[in-house]
Parts: C-alpha cells; sequence; structure tokens
C-alpha cells in the first residue's frame, strides 16, 4: 500500500472513531467499548495470513496461537455486547414483544 | 499451495470485502450510540466481520487450513461458551480478557514477521524496509502489554489476584523495562536482521511491563485501564494492519484505536483523575481520611416507615451503586418502582458515570432487571431535578452521592461531579453497615438533617420495603 495513502486512511479513521464515541450516551459506554473491542477482533483475519503463509513449525505454533486468540476476541466480543444490547428496552417495548 | 481462485481474481475480491467490511463496521459502531439502533448495530458489525472471515481464506499463497480451521474453533468456541455464562456483573473482566486476547493475535502476527526476519539470510537484503519493521515492533509492543495487562486485570476484577502489588521504586523498575523493551525494539529495527534471542527477549520485556504495570492498580481503577488497553489493541491491530497491507484492520484498528482513547478520556475524568494518575499513583495515596468537620449524627429508620415515606411521595430518584449489585438487588428494586409507579409516583434512576464497574455497567444491570432505558437519565440531566424529588433513595452508591466533591477542596475527591442527592427533601441511603466507600472518605450526605439511613442487605431491604408499600394502602 502507498504509504501517503495509508496515512491518509488512519487520518480520516482516527476521526471517525472520534466522531462515533463522542455523540455517544453515557449509558452505552459499556456496550460500546465492548463493541469496539469485538471491532479489533478482524485481527483474527491477519492472524489466519500469518497461520497460512507459515512455514517452519514455530511459525505454526505462533500463528495457530494467534488464530486462537483471534477467534476468541471476534466471538467472545461478539457474544457478550449482542448479551448486554439485547437488553435495552424502552417503556412499552415489551409488551409488544410478548404479544 | 495454490489458492482457491486465480491470484489477481482472489486479491479484488478480498479487497473490495475489505472495503464491505470497514462500511459495516463504521455502520455498526454508529448504530451502537444509539439505544433504539444498538442491537442492530452489533448484528452489522458482526456480520462484517463475518464476510471478512471467509473471504480471508482466499488469500492467495497460504496453507495449514486444517489448522486454521481447528484454532478458530476452539478460539471461537471456548469464547462463545464463556460469553454465553457469564452474569452481567462480571462483564468488565470478561471485556478485559476478550480485548487481551485481540492484543495477543497482534502480537503472535508480530512475532511470525519479527522471527522471520531473523531466520532469513542477512546476504539477501533486508526483509522488510524500516518503516514496516518499525509498525511491526511497535504493533508487537502495544498488543504484547495489552495482552499480558489485560489478562491481570482480568484476574484482579474477577477475584484471582486479591491484592495490589506495590513497593518503593517501583515505578522507576517499570520506567526501566519500558526504556529497554523501546531500546531493544529500536535495536531490532536498527540492525535490520534481529538475532532470535532479541526478539525472545523483546517479548519477554514487553509481556513483564503490562504485568508490572497493571498489578499496582487498584480495582476501582481497573475501567479506565481495561479501557485504555481496548485502545492499545486497536492501535496494534492497526500496526500490523501495515505490516501485512490490509485495510480493513488498518481502519478497525484505527476507529477503535482512537475511540478506545476518548472512552478512557471520558472515564478517567467521570472519575475525577486523569489518565496518567491512574498508571502512576493509587488512589487515596496521602490522603488522610478526614472525619473532623462532619457534624450531627447517622439517623436510622425502619424500612416500614422508609416504604411509607415513598409511597406519599410524588418523585422518587434512585441512585443505585455497585452494592446494589453486589447484593443482586436490582430485580427486587426495580419490583419496588413498579409499584411505585402503579401508584402514580414519578420515579427515575440517576446513573452516575461511573457506578458499576464500568461507565453504563449500570445501565446494563438495570437494564437486566427490565428497568426501562427511558426512566434512566445521567448526571447531566438528572441533577437539576432532585430540587423537586420528594424522594432520592441512595442504594449501594456512597463516594458519587457525597457532597464534599462540591465543598471540600481538601478532599481527594473534589472537583469530582456528583448526584446533588443531598438537594432532595428527603434522602434514604440504604447500606450494608457503617463505614466509608473505597475511598475511605467519610461521606457528609449522610449526616444531613434530611438523610435517614435503612441498614441492611439492599436486597433484603427492597424486599421490605416492597411490603411496606404495599400496606401502605
Amino acid at each position: 500500500m502507498e504509504g501517503v495513502i495509508a496515512l491518509y486512511i488512519v487520518m480520516l479513521a482516527a476521526f471517525t472513531g472520534y466522531e462515533i464515541i463522542a455523540r455517544v450516551p453515557v449509558i452505552l459506554h459499556t456496550p460500546l467499548m465492548s463493541g469496539s473491542n469485538f471491532v479489533h477482533g478482524i485481527v483474527l483475519v491477519g492472524a489466519m495470513v500469518a497461520l497460512g503463509r507459515a512455514d517452519t513449525v514455530l511459525e505454526q505454533v505462533i500463528g495457530f496461537i494467534g488464530v486462537v486468540l483471534g477467534a476468541g476476541n471476534a466471538v467472545g466480543g461478539y457474544v457478550v455486547t449482542e448479551r448486554m444490547l439485547q437488553m435495552f428496552k424502552a417503556s412499552g417495548q415489551k409488551k409488544k414483544e410478548s404479544a | 499451495m495454490e489458492g482457491f481462485l486465480p491470484e489477481n481474481v482472489a486479491t479484488l475480491a478480498i479487497n473490495f470485502s475489505y472495503l464491505l467490511v470497514a462500511f459495516l463496521f463504521i455502520m455498526g459502531l454508529k448504530a451502537m450510540s444509539s439505544p433504539v439502533t444498538a442491537r442492530r448495530g452489533i448484528v452489522v458489525a458482526g456480520f462484517g466481520m463475518l464476510i471478512g472471515t471467509v473471504m480471508s481464506f482466499l488469500y492467495p499463497g497460504m496453507g495449514n487450513f486444517p489448522l486454521m480451521l481447528a484454532a478458530i474453533a476452539i478460539g471461537g468456541g471456548l469464547a462463545w461458551w464463556s460469553g454465553r455464562i457469564v452474569a452481567m456483573t462480571d462483564m468488565p473482566q470478561m471485556i478485559a480478557l476478550y480485548n487481551g486476547m485481540g492484543g495477543g493475535a497482534a502480537a503472535a502476527i508480530a512475532a511470525v514477521e519479527l522471527l522471520r526476519m531473523a531466520a532469513a539470510d542477512p546476504a539477501a537484503g533486508a526483509h522488510h524496509g524500516p518503516i514496516v519493521t518499525t509498525l511491526a515492533t511497535a504493533g508487537a509492543f502495544i498488543g504484547s502489554v495489552s495482552f499480558s495487562g489485560s489478562l491481570i486485570a482480568f484476574g484482579k476484577l474477577q477475584g484471582l489476584i486479591k491484592r495490589s502489588f506495590r513497593f518503593k521504586g517501583q515505578q522507576a523498575m517499570n520506567l526501566l523495562v519500558t526504556a529497554a523493551t523501546i531500546g531493544l525494539g529500536a535495536w531490532i529495527v536498527i540492525s535490520g536482521h534481529p538475532t532470535m534471542e532479541m526478539v525472545v527477549a523483546f517479548f519477554a520485556l514487553a509481556l513483564l511491563l503490562g504485568v508490572a504495570m497493571t498489578l499496582p492498580i487498584g480495582g476501582a481503577d481497573m475501567p479506565v485501564v481495561i479501557s485504555l488497553y481496548n485502545a492499545f489493541t486497536g492501535l496494534a491491530v492497526a500496526f500490523e494492519g501495515f505490516v501485512l497491507e490490509n485495510a480493513a484492520m488498518i481502519i478497525a484498528g484505527i476507529v477503535v484505536g482512537s475511540a478506545g482513547t476518548l472512552l478512557t478520556q471520558l472515564m478517567a475524568k467521570a472519575m475525577n483523575r486523569s489518565i496518567a494518575n491512574v498508571l502512576f499513583s493509587n488512589f487515596g495515596e496521602g490522603a488522610v481520611a478526614a472525619t473532623e468537620g462532619v457534624t450531627g449524627a447517622l439517623k436510622p429508620i425502619e424500612p416500614s416507615d422508609a416504604g411509607v415515606m415513598m409511597a406519599f411521595a410524588q418523585k422518587v430518584i434512585v441512585i443505585p451503586g455497585y452494592g446494589m449489585a453486589v447484593a443482586q438487588a436490582q430485580h427486587k428494586v426495580w419490583e419496588l418502582c413498579q409499584l411505585l409507579i402503579e401508584r402514580g409516583v414519578m420515579v427515575r434512576f440517576a446513573i452516575h458515570p461511573v457506578a458499576g464497574r464500568m461507565p453504563g455497567h449500570m445501565n446494563v444491570l438495570l437494564a437486566e432487571a427490565g428497568v426501562p432505558y427511558d426512566l434512566i437519565a445521567d448526571l447531566e440531566e438528572i441533577n437539576a431535578e432532585f430540587d423537586t424529588a420528594d424522594v432520592a433513595l441512595v442504594i449501594g452508591a456512597n463516594d458519587v452521592v457525597n457532597p464534599v466533591a462540591r465543598t471540600d477542596k481538601s478532599s481527594p475527591i473534589y472537583g469530582m461531579p456528583i448526584l446533588n442527592a443531598d438537594k432532595a427533601k428527603n434522602v434514604l441511603v440504604i447500606k450494608r453497615g457503617q463505614g466509608a466507600g473505597f475511598s475511605g472518605i467519610e461521606n457528609h450526605l449522610f449526616y444531613l438533617d434530611n438523610t435517614r439511613m435503612v441498614y441492611g442487605d439492599a436486597q433484603k431491604v427492597a424486599a421490605e420495603l416492597i411490603q411496606a408499600v404495599k400496606a401502605a394502602g
């Protein structure tokens, strides 16, 4: 990737992240922290590439650990975030669901 | 090994899928910033993750597929299982654990790259340019610290590590370890051909630093630290994204890095502490718990009388603290509030930014009990309303309602934004017993003329209050 283009990506992504959080009500801080924790679970794809291109046994072992950890980050982050957000309901919303 | 598709087709497909992944992540996080759309947000982001993972199998020149599938099954399966069974009160340490895993994965990617550099023939020229090596090394450093630090944070919140390890010269030692790690990292970059020993020593030092940094930090400060490590992992993922030329990792990592940094600042601000303060000093260090200046006495009240007081009130503001969650009283408290609402009492929940174990954690616990989010107000919203409230019901909260934060300049919590419970006409405090909060500061609210103390376990007291309200007819 071209170095300068990458810097553009970094700058825009940094502003995006800042803007997303800046407007979040405090009640969603924990789920959002958990949600952003899930998003960096994308490290899984990097770990997959590292393992996929591993040649020596040592590289395979480290790559394997990387994929296990990355998958744990992605799946665990998703499950707990989804469980937390599932519970947020407005008044009256519950009746609708049970009907 | 050959890929599934011709190399150029596969690369194009992967790049476009990563564009979609980045789009879905940002849309998902944006949806998560409103309680109405939050649930949809995580599903959208999850869909992005699924696409990214599936498409990554198409990378040209990859092998080890059985190992890869096994690793995904093991890591994903364990995380799925643990994520499903964890109690809502234990959520902060699970977030720490999963976050640490992400940091570890980033460090593992860096380890493979650095070891490959170490194994490469020096005569063949540099394996990577200095910029890529710098990024790989920086990612390895941050990822390793986040990994071991998050595991310690998990252990502390889970109660596996009970005490804070502090000794004289600790900060000097941490500084030394930091300097040594960075120095060794710089040597790896400059040499261009690190030896195996250098790489191993570098990772060992970085992991040690994460442990040493986190061990002295007290449980109350842990949320700030977890949030900081979350931002760290984001950065580490972005750095390794540069190394692998993976746009999805760069964008997702930087978005999390910047969002996490802001979130960390917001949390630290809500606790009236700077991030540096959390990392390098201990709460209330040197502060004498000043009991002088407290006038009046603690005035106890029976739950039956307290119940009647609330039953005939017009407006009740409930201030829950972590003590309520520890006693698992949130369901009973909500039952009590439902009874009051049926009687025509206006009920609101006031949440301090640091109620619970991390900002927003109390909202999750109340949501679990079934409290609708539109009854829950945060600090700025609710503070003007205490003047009009007949009863402020404080359950298991302490420092966040202590008026000395407004008045006493010598107090360690001076300047911390608090809930102005003292402005309500009557204040009821449910407390397990006499004694100060975790900060050891005497709470002047408890001694006010309009304050009554209800002693007992929060769950039991709530049940007694329910009976009293029912009997009030």
